[in-house]
């Protein structure tokens, strides 16, 4: 423990063994944070290792389990964000929250709109406000245009204006770059040293590591839900960094029996997908992925970064800019998702509760969800409800979902048995392809074992398997081949025999592979 | 575990239940602050099942409450919300009257023209509020509310101005041409109960088997249920959205049919009441299940014939309306409390059953 | 094009208005059709009008805390029966304030429904029209029948005026007992020369005959603005309808604005009934609304969502209907009005090199005005339907400029977001 009268000028947040549980998981442990006024301070850590829970603790948004928070050399405790904003503490979330069709003033002063004795609001008191805190930011719009007509980094600074506001002193941003091109990266971190030289602090959360060290002072790696280490550009590397961060050991591939079969059953060209704003930053750039019979290759890289889009570009679900896309050499660039899936493509979806179940629909109806075209489960138009629910049954058995039967509505299940029956649906339809995002997430380790074989043993009949995961022990465990995706692109190939955790860890936070493997 | 779905069916109805109840309690207190007596009220309204001639009139005024709330339903099924019954009805009303008084076929024909006429008509005038909100997405609330007064409009420009014909009895009403007797839907029993009770009976049995025996229909749940895992797994939705609004207003142009097929043999104006925003009430207190509508729009079609007992003992007959209105907010502020409870029990359920199995593993 | 884009707002409105009289100067020369811009045409217009825009208001207020009010109709009609039970017991203005009350407390049960307990807002909103129909009609029977003047479904008479007067000097009012002289009007009747005889017309139709509830109900509209716009709890109310999460985060008490707000549009609707009931009439008509709620709701969308947009269409919906009571004869004449606006909509498609927006437009254009050349009188049907043809054409149309509140009509709940 730190010496409280050095706390009071060191650090002007400190966070010590901040634990938080939630049900079934610990998302922090544990936590150390000192950060130190002034600084710019980077919170690093892959999806999952609980840097977002931190941040919400921070933030007011819940309560730690066990810890303390101490800020300006007062230890606190924030029931609401309101307390925290109370406190200087602001923060910028990933997803922005703006009211598209206000004002840039409108939204900055709402719940803290400068009235006079009627209710009436004093326009003028708040622009002068917001006039002067643009100039600190460098920020050159004009704050009665609507919010609609900005653009994303426009938007951001809306939203950090809000926060100061407020008054906020210590800024908390939430992945600030993820929707941001690379000239809209640099204006924010000049605004940002602009601040921080004005006596500001930030604290941002990042996987982008060359982000984290060319632009600030401290870096604080979380790994699991516990701070790993803390240390300063001058310290680390690029490598060093991303071992870090993605720890020293790594499972042992496991040997497989059966070879990798010669017929392509999935192939990717040149495949480029515009982004949501059309004319800024693609969303996939020049993709190339092939997958043969009999092999799986495993997507690596922290979520967000094209994984999604590649899927449901494939899928259908989406119109690609140019490029290819082919299952069992049939060129699919322009069929309808329908029917490539009737083709032999299965999909087990990022999301199981908006993409791949129906919660209020009893577990054989699930289990059908988007098998209507199978024979075996219908006679002419109608359904074969024997049928499908001994089919149901089944799939229920081979995969171990704990269920008392399949009448059972999905959300009555829990999150890992849910993810098993998507899992066994997506398998038990005998498909060629698979894309399989996440297949084992929420899922008991026992569980975990099972669906592992169940792939190996698809892939040893001759089954692609696309598999997209942040869970290494995975990828290692079931990749014949790894690609690693960063920011829309294919940023390396990588061998899991080979594949070290800092060469990992590297790719997926920006480094590109220079030759190819 | 068939219990299951039981239970749940219970569930449903309970919510159904409470929300008359709620409404009975409601109207009993207006009842009496406007100084009339509830129990006498509900003594005549609920004593006159005793009457054959009401039963009879209560099919007859349920038939076409049977449609009118399939059309709702079927709508409901793909998150669509189809105000526009009454304008789709409307319309087909107009179109069978004159295309039937037309023609000339030989009877089981001729009627079976009209009733594909009047299905045709009203799947047309509800295409367009489909096609609004696929191609252009305007929301079918507004469009379908706005198309409403449009066929109003319409239908009563082109009565008349082209198809009225005087009266030969000398009588006030203004009707089309007469359908010859070949298209005239048989009564059961004479001058009382219409044989197109058992068509509406038929249109629930099909609603039932098209939505949740085929493959088409599973679809068209599984769209409305989660629109975004349908998606994925290929189905269109602009053309669900489609299909559905064209289903929906097929139905809806039955709804008239009664009257037309079985009563009145003509189009006069006053012939389309207020079927559309009773059809809504009957398929919400249905919970937009086939069997629930059966039973709902026969209460609602008893409601509507017994309520006439009430002017006999100097009530109006209006507090039954009252009663519609009430019902509806009751059942779905209720259900979803009531659906909110009962996830919770079912979920507690499973995770106790599966304690149990782990136990015993 | 480049001069015209370079007037501030003020003055494009100006110079759109005067272009616009003198098409109907020129269409009223030509056609003979006089009362087009009669005053009598212009404050009837204004009488018309008030109704829909105060149901146009009315949806303004509940869309913008983001709440989908179908139920307009049914608080109109509850304004009617209060309005007319009001006039008659008491006189007229309580039976405006009698009908205001029972307006707002239906729009709070809307707000319960949907707030509280998370009912869908079009549900509920029909439920509202169901319930509002059966109880007016129920205590139509309890209270009206037997009573002299009124009836099973209609009111006796109410009592009292409601201060109508003519403008001195301009049309003709009052002073004390001297009947000033009737300058407007003068000028107004000389139909051979152009533009001044219309615009006398206007300016009379605007300063004659007049109701103070009309004044009342059309100051409403910069009022509505100026607290959606320049006040703390406007600020907010728009705030929920278009982003709740973004207010919430900030402090916002999302579900009580949304509570005030209904009310308000409760409160509106119903004094557009009791003005049908008190003011238009003297006597409360089972059924008098006659679907005016869902032009409201139409004016609501016609307008943007904002007042004076539902100012304008419930002007622009209410007008045919005016001149069709004044004398029938008049209303081909619109067709030409239609006819003129669309070939002049062509060329300023035509100079933004829209050319099958352009050619669209002159179809309609000649379509129009052969119309006008073919029939002799419009069917009243047509102009009955033109509200909720113009709003269907608005909907599909004109997407982008529509900028509906973005949340309106999506359930949320305070508190369970993230």
């Amino acid at each position: 423990m730190t010496d409280n009268s050095q706390s009071n000028n060191q650090f002007v947040v400190e966070l010590h063994g901040i634990t938080k549980r939630f049900p079934g998981v610990i998302a922090n442990h544990d936590i150390e944070l000192l950060v130190r006024p002034g600084t710019i301070h980077a919170i690093v850590g892959e999806n999952g290792a609980g840097k977002s829970t931190l941040m919400k603790t921070l933030y007011g948004m819940h309560q730690p389990d066990e810890g303390t928070i101490t800020v300006n050399g007062n230890q606190v405790q924030f029931k609401t964000p309101t307390d925290a904003i109370a406190a200087g503490i602001g923060m910028v979330h990933q997803h922005f929250m703006l009211a598209d069709n206000l004002t840039i003033t409108e939204n900055i002063i709402l719940g803290d709109e400068p009235v006079d004795g009627r209710g009436r609001i004093k326009f003028k008191e708040a622009r002068e406000r917001i006039e002067t805190l643009m100039k600190s930011l460098g920020a050159t719009f004009d704050p009665n245009t609507n919010v609609s007509e900005l653009g994303v980094g426009q938007r951001q600074r809306v939203e950090i204006l809000k926060v100061l506001y407020r008054g906020a002193k210590i800024l908390i941003l939430d992945e600030p770059t993820a929707v941001l091109v690379p000239q809209e990266v640099d204006e924010l971190f000049a605004t940002l040293k602009r601040l921080v030289a004005d006596g500001a602090t930030v604290i941002f959360i990042s996987h982008k590591l060359d982000e984290v060290l060319a632009y600030c002072d401290e870096i604080t790696v979380i790994r699991q839900g516990t701070t790993v280490a803390r240390t300063t550009p001058s310290q680390v590397n690029r490598r060093s960094l991303a071992e870090l961060m993605v720890g020293s050991d790594l499972p042992d591939p496991s040997g497989r029996e059966t070879k990798v079969g010669t017929e392509i059953r999935l192939q990717v060209m040149s495949l480029n997908l515009t982004g949501e704003i059309v004319g800024a930053k693609l969303a996939l750039e020049d993709i190339n992925v092939a997958v043969h019979s009999g092999e799986i290759v495993g997507i690596a890289g922290v979520e967000g970064n094209g994984q999604f889009e590649l899927c449901e570009s494939i899928l259908g679900l989406r119109s690609i800019l140019s490029g290819s896309i082919s299952v069992c050499g049939q060129e699919l660039s322009h069929t309808e998702t329908r029917d490539r899936i009737n083709m032999g493509l299965s999909y087990i979806p990022f999301d199981r509760h908006r993409e791949g179940l129906l919660l209020d629909a009893p577990l054989w109806e699930n289990t059908f969800l988007g098998r209507e075209e199978n024979q075996s489960l219908t006679s002419g138009p109608f359904i074969s409800r024997n049928r499908i629910e001994a089919d149901s049954r089944s799939i229920i058995n081979r995969f171990g979902v704990l269920t008392p039967s399949e009448q059972v509505p999905a959300f009555a299940l829990s999150g890992g048995n849910q993810q098993k029956l998507v899992v066994g649906r997506e398998m038990a339809s005998d498909p060629k392809v698979l894309l399989a995002a996440h297949p084992t997430r929420g899922v008991d380790v026992g569980a975990q074992a099972a669906i592992w074989d169940e792939l190996r043993h698809a892939r040893d009949n001759g089954l692609g398997v696309l598999l997209i995961s942040a869970d290494l022990e995975e990828l290692i465990g079931l990749s014949d081949r790894i690609l690693v995706m960063f920011d829309g692109r294919v940023t390396a190939h990588l061998d899991p025999a080979t594949a070290t955790p800092e060469m990992l860890g590297t790719y997926m936070t920006g480094e590109v592979q220079g030759a190819a493997q | 575990m068939k219990n299951q779905r039981l239970q749940r069916m219970a569930v449903t109805s309970a919510s159904s239940l409470l929300a008359v109840f709620v409404a009975l309690c409601i109207c009993a207190v207006i009842l009496l602050i406007t100084g009339k007596d509830p129990i006498e009220a509900y003594r005549t309204l609920f004593g006159a099942a005793g009457d054959t001639k009401v039963l009879q009139g209560a099919l007859n005024r349920a038939t076409p409450l049977m449609i009118s709330a399939s059309a709702v339903a079927i709508g409901f099924k793909m998150n669509l919300f189809n105000i526009g019954v009454e304008g789709q009805m409307r319309i087909s009303l107009l179109a069978t009257a004159v295309a039937g008084a037309a023609i000339h076929l030989p009877a089981p024909l001729h009627v079976l023209f009209c009733l594909i006429v009047a299905m045709a008509t009203g799947a047309l005038w509800a295409a367009f509020a489909g096609w609004l909100k696929v191609k252009r997405g305007v929301n079918e609330v507004i469009s379908t509310i706005m198309l409403n007064f449009v066929a109003l409009s319409l239908v009563a420009w082109a009565f008349d101005s082209f198809f009225r014909v005087e009266s030969t009895t000398g009588s006030l009403l203004v009707k089309t041409k007469e359908l010859p007797t070949s298209a005239w839907f048989p009564d059961i029993v004479d001058r009382r109960l219409n044989g197109m009770f058992f068509v509406a009976v038929l249109v629930l049995i099909l609603f039932y088997v098209l939505v949740w025996k085929t493959k088409f229909g599973f679809q068209l749940r599984a769209s409305g249920a989660n629109p975004g895992a349908s998606r994925v797994t290929g189905v269109n939705p602009k053309r669900m959205i489609m299909i559905s609004m064209l289903l929906s207003g097929a139905l809806a142009g039955l709804v008239g049919m009664r009257s037309l097929l079985g009563d009145v043999h003509a189009y006069q104006n006053n012939l389309a009441e207020q079927q559309g925003f009773n059809g809504i009430a009957v398929a919400l207190l249905g919970r937009n299940h086939p069997l629930g509508i059966f039973i709902s729009a026969l209460l609602f079609g008893y409601l509507g014939e017994a309520s006439g007992r009430l002017q006999l003992i100097d009530i109006p007959k209006e507090i039954t309306t009252i009663m519609t209105g009430i019902i509806v907010l009751a059942v779905v502020i209720i259900n979803e409390a009531v659906k909110r409870w009962d996830d919770r029990r079912i979920q507690h359920k499973a995770a106790l059953a599966l304690e149990a199995v782990a136990v015993a593993a | 094009m480049k001069f015209f884009k370079s007037l501030s707002t003020g003055q494009r409105t100006i110079a759109l208005s005067l272009g616009f009289m003198m098409v109907l100067s020129i269409v009223r020369l030509f056609t003979n059709a006089d009362d087009i811009t009669s005053s009598g045409t212009i404050s009837s217009t204004l009488r018309v009008a008030t109704p829909i825009l105060l149901a146009g208001l009315a949806g303004v207020w509940a869309e913008r805390v983001g709440i989908v009010n179908i139920g307009i109709e049914g608080m109109m009609i509850i304004g009617t029966w209060f309005g007319g039970y009001g006039a008659w017991k008491w006189g007229s203005w309580a039976g405006i304030a009698l009908a205001i009350v029972a307006g707002s407390l239906v729009g709070l049960l809307h707000a319960l429904a949907t707030v509280r307990f998370n009912v869908n807002h079009v549900v509920s909103g029909i439920a509202i029209n169901i319930l509002a129909a059966g109880t007016t009609e129920y205590l139509s029977i309890i209270f009206f029948k037997g009573q002299q003047g009124g009836g099973e479904s209609q009111s006796p008479a109410g009592k009292g005026g409601y201060g109508e007067f003519d403008m001195p000097f301009l049309s003709g009012g009052r002073i004390g007992s001297w009947r000033s002289p009737d300058m407007l009007g003068w000028i107004e009747k000389k139909h051979d020369l152009p533009l001044l005889p219309d615009l006398a017309g206007l300016l009379r139709g605007l300063v004659s005959d007049i109701y103070i509830p009309t004044i009342v109900a059309i100051a409403l509209v910069p009022i509505t603005a100026y607290i959606l716009w320049r006040t703390r709890f406007g600020l907010r109310v728009r705030s929920s309808g278009e982003s709740p999460q973004a207010g919430e985060s900030l402090g916002v008490p999302i579900n009580r604005l949304r509570y005030q707000a209904m009310a308000i549009s409760g409160g509106l609707a119903a004094f557009g009934g009791a003005y049908l009931s008190c003011v238009f009439t003297s006597t409360y008509r089972q059924g008098q609304t006659g679907g005016q709620g869902y032009i409201g709701l139409a004016t609501t969308i016609f307008g943007n969502w904002t007042p004076f947009g539902v100012f304008r269409g419930a002007i622009l919906f209410g007008f045919p209907s005016a001149l069709k009571f004044r004398d029938e004869k008049n209303v081909p004449a619109l067709l030409l009005v239609i006819a003129v606006i669309l070939i002049a909509a062509a060329i300023v498609s035509l100079l933004k090199n829209k050319q099958l927006l352009a050619s669209g437009l002159l179809i309609g254009a000649a379509v129009s005005a052969a119309t006008y050349f073919l029939v002799d009188e419009v069917p009243q049907e047509f102009v009955a339907a033109t509200p909720y043809i113009v709003t269907i054409l608005v909907l599909a149309g004109a997407r982008q400029q529509l900028r509906p509140p973005a949340h309106a009509g999506i359930a949320y709940r305070a508190g369970e977001n993230h």
